[in-house]
């Protein structure tokens, strides 16, 4: 069969969705932020909710969102993307609202506002991009960044002595009564995508249905960061950071209720 | 042969080379062409088109989204 006879608008398996902006994105080649903004962008479209749909953005690499998906957004300052997603939230219930927070932003200057708006149980989804460095900045060590690890502040590794030990803020969180479905994921091949997919839905399904708060981590390469191909961070990531950080869902209950999993 | 041919349309200007679709294909379809888009990424494409069977794989982790696939049963 010819190609030209093949590629036509009926035999149409995947495409780009309308929800995604024709602006090419900013990020470095490879970079998990593109896949987790698509597979977001495809289930606003699939469930929707576009017109009631309010993103409050990070300080970080995805600061840039409001560029790529169609929807209401809202800068905040570094870290307080929850303060100010509480305050949106309360003067609009009926919307659904978000905030797209990497791990610098939400685990290190942000811990305040992101552990008191899970224990208030804010009605917000929380998509936390983990990949273990400050990316944007030129890849200095987080909070999230695993023992050993070298970035530009830790030249000889990450040492446990000196600065601590890596974080696991999800797990935190799933200890909050506020948070009612708190998940972790990765993105780095077709099956995580989707399945990653499957609990952002159901994330956002139980914001729609006044669950309480939603929490999920997605756990990310930052190629660029690492000084590793894009491929290569996806082994490394599958190597070191899934063992340290596992895959699954933490907590899944209601508001108020202690029915953690784990 | 396959019973269902499918087919990849790569973006080539959106393109950034990454090369995450060439490894995500199951059939080793995609690879990386040694001609450069006008950023200067060696784009994506399909290397081998018979081999397709359209099952999106490529598609699904391309971070910026530039594969379209269309797929029919032959």
């Amino acid at each position: 069969m010819e190609l030209k006879d093949l590629i036509k608008p009926e035999n149409l398996v995947y495409d780009k969705t309308s929800i995604l902006e024709d602006e090419p994105m900013h990020y470095c080649p490879g970079c998990s932020h593109g896949v987790v903004h698509k597979i977001l962008a495809e289930l606003i479209g699939e469930m929707g909710i576009q017109e009631k749909t309010i993103g409050v953005a990070p300080v970080g690499c995805a600061v840039f969102a409001y560029r790529y998906l169609n929807i209401d957004w809202q800068e905040a300052a570094h870290g307080r993307a929850p303060a100010v997603a509480t305050g949106i939230v309360r003067l609009k219930p009926d919307n659904f609202v978000f905030t797209y927070q990497g791990d610098g932003d939400l685990a290190s200057i942000g811990t305040a506002e992101i552990m008191h708006a899970c224990n208030r149980g804010e009605n917000i989804l929380v998509i936390f991009i983990n990949n273990g460095i400050y990316g944007m900045t030129g890849g200095q060590m987080a909070p999230t960044t695993l023992e050993g690890m070298v970035t530009s502040t830790t030249p000889t590794g990450r040492n446990i002595d000196l600065n601590g030990y890596p974080m696991k803020i999800t797990d935190l969180i799933a200890q909050l009564p506020g948070t009612s479905y708190v998940t972790r994921q990765a993105v780095h091949t077709a099956a995580a995508t989707l399945k990653c997919k499957r609990s952002l839905k159901k994330a956002i399904e139980n914001v729609l249905d006044k669950k309480g708060t939603s929490f999920v981590e997605v756990v990310s390469t930052c190629n660029s960061g690492w000084k590793m191909t894009p491929v290569g961070a996806n082994q490394w990531m599958e190597d070191n950071m899934i063992p340290y950080y596992p895959l699954g869902d933490l907590k899944d209950s209601v508001k108020g209720e202690h029915k953690s999993e784990n | 042969m396959a019973k269902v041919q499918g087919a990849v349309v790569v973006n080539i200007e959106e393109c950034k080379g990454c090369g995450l679709c060439v490894v995500a294909c199951p059939h080793d379809v995609l690879e990386l062409h040694k001609e450069v888009n006008s950023k200067g990424y060696h784009y994506s494409y399909m290397a081998t088109p018979n081999a397709c069977v359209g099952c999106a794989h490529c598609g699904v982790v391309c971070p910026d989204t530039c594969i379209t696939v269309y797929r029919v049963k032959v």
